[in-house]
């Protein structure tokens, strides 16, 4: 690596590192604000416009709080265990490819801070590890219902990795590779057109199934409703984080929108094209009329631009499906994890498998 | 005993469900109105029934009422306490009247057994204080509502 390498993977990081980290104080305020309206209600809407700056008070609040150690914990892990949750996220954020590459005196830029081979595999490996967090938490702290919370967690997250890890076969089936950026790049090819319209080759397309699969376990493996059992206030008081106050159950806050993020940026990189531009975007971008380096630097936004919205969607999505669903029952999770969903991504790995048989695709 | 509905196959397979629930609420969410009132800039009406904070009515600047102790003998609360005296026109009146509002639980008990139209509850509802005080008769004697 030389100096051009050095300032690529820097500026990338930034790229990525500032959005990701801004991303919990603005959730907060999307989730409180898009809640109050869904139950006619109007949410924070004091401080700034719409309530915009809501998230600084709370950020001031919660820095101001005092954060005592408890006497029963476990001081090791107690402390360690946000941490641990926290740099999950973060680390599995570097495989996203968030734009397709570019280059600059012909030096090719790819747009994705580690361009692993294992592509997301990786991703799937280390995401699992924040399950260490949630059980550390809740070990640590040396009470019932928090240990309950993470028992919960651990056995929900180990199911539906399961059913996550084969629902996102059938796309390795169709694009055969586990290269997030090739899967991108794969998924710009045309898959039929209809008159006027052109349907991309999106993973949405060739494996619904797979995609709705892939979205429930994503559901589960980001502790969020309705599969918020670790976190259940009326059985369990609330989980993992009962022992936690102040800036350290802050940082399990803002992991689990981060989890959020990398979730919806995984959804959108394999079913919605990644960086594919949305439609419409080709041809601003052809009455732009740009060449070059310019043209290039637009392009790059632009598609940065798309894989953004995809992202913010389901981010958005994860907000609303949280507002709409009751909770499950903890036999219902897991009858579901096992019993529907599990059968389900094997017969979906069935079912790509005759079509590539047949090459419908 | 557990009952077991037959439920078709399109019913088990909630995606549609699912779907029909996220477009009710996205629906409140554009079109619903809001129901909620931002208090201190609006406040709600509430009926001329309400019953909060006390008042002894008076007429011409003197209080109607005549120490009868009908009120402090029905308060379930017994949080008025009254000292009968005497004005120079041998009219009765009371010379304490006090009503200790921590205890009462505003039941509308003693504006109901008044009889001459004394003690009232009125529609005002802020109440909170830093401190715990008893109300005596010159702040009972302000005339907060229209009773
Ligand atoms: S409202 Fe009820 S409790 Fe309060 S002073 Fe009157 S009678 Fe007593
Ligand atoms: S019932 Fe009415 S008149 Fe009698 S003591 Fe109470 S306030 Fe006075």
């Amino acid at each position: 690596m030389d100096t051009f390498d050095w300032v690529a993977t820097a500026v990338k990081i930034l790229i990525v590192l500032v959005p990701l980290l801004s991303v919990a104080p603005v959730m907060a305020w999307v989730e409180r604000r898009g809640s109050a309206l869904m139950q006619n209600r109007k949410g924070p809407n004091r401080i700034g416009p719409l309530g915009l700056l809501q998230s600084i008070p709370d950020a001031i609040k919660f820095m101001g709080k005092e954060d005592p150690i408890p006497g029963h914990v476990e001081k090791f892990y107690y402390v360690l265990a946000p941490l641990a949750s926290l740099i999950v996220p973060f680390l599995t954020f570097a495989v996203i490819p968030f734009a397709s590459s570019m280059t600059i005196d012909g030096r090719v830029i790819n747009f994705q801070i580690a361009d692993l081979n294992v592509g997301f595999l990786f991703i799937l490996a280390v995401g699992s590890l924040g399950v260490y967090g949630i059980i550390m938490a809740g070990w640590s702290s040396n009470n019932k219902y928090a240990l309950l919370g993470s028992l919960r967690s651990s056995s929900q997250m180990i199911s539906y990795e399961l059913s996550m890890g084969l629902s996102v076969i059938g796309i390795v089936m169709a694009f055969s590779t586990v290269h997030l950026g090739e899967i991108a790049r794969a998924q710009g090819e045309v898959l039929m057109t209809l008159g006027p319209l052109t349907i991309p080759k999106w993973g949405i397309f060739i494996q619904p199934l797979g995609f709705l699969i892939f979205l429930t376990t994503a559901f589960a493996e980001t502790n969020r409703l309705p599969f918020d059992l670790p976190e259940g206030e009326s059985e369990l008081v609330a989980g993992y984080h009962l022992e936690y106050g102040s800036m350290k159950f802050a940082l399990f806050m803002m992991a689990e929108y981060m989890n959020m993020a990398v979730a919806s940026g995984f959804i959108a990189s394999l079913y919605f094209g990644g960086w594919q531009m949305l439609p419409g975007m080709h041809s601003v971008l052809d009455v732009l009329g740009l060449s070059g380096l310019t043209f290039d630097i637009v392009r790059v936004a632009f598609e940065a631009l798309s894989f953004l919205l995809k992202l913010c969607f389901f981010m958005w999505f994860f907000v609303w499906v949280r507002w709409t669903l009751p909770r499950f029952r903890y036999d219902q999770l897991m009858d579901f994890g096992w019993k529907v969903l599990l059968p389900l991504s094997l017969a979906n790995i069935f079912i790509t498998g005759v079509m590539i048989y047949y090459r419908w695709y | 005993m557990l009952v077991k509905h037959k439920k078709s196959i399109w019913y088990e397979f909630y995606v549609i469900d699912i779907a029909k629930g996220l477009f009710i609420t996205m629906r409140n969410m554009l079109f619903a109105p809001n129901v909620t009132i931002e208090y201190p800039e609006v406040r709600r009406n509430y009926s001329d029934r309400f019953r909060g904070m006390h008042y002894i009515k008076s007429v011409n600047g003197v209080e109607n009422c005549t120490a009868c102790m009908l009120c402090p003998t029905v308060c379930p609360a017994e949080c008025i306490h009254i000292e009968a005296g005497e004005r120079p026109d041998k009219e009765k009146y009371p010379v304490k009247f006090e009503v200790d509002l921590l205890r009462c639980c505003f039941c509308g008990m003693c504006e109901e057994a008044c009889p001459k139209d004394a003690i009232k509850l009125s529609n005002i509802y802020e109440m909170s204080v830093s401190q715990r005080t008893v109300y005596d008769k010159s702040y009972l004697a302000e005339q907060r509502g229209n009773k």
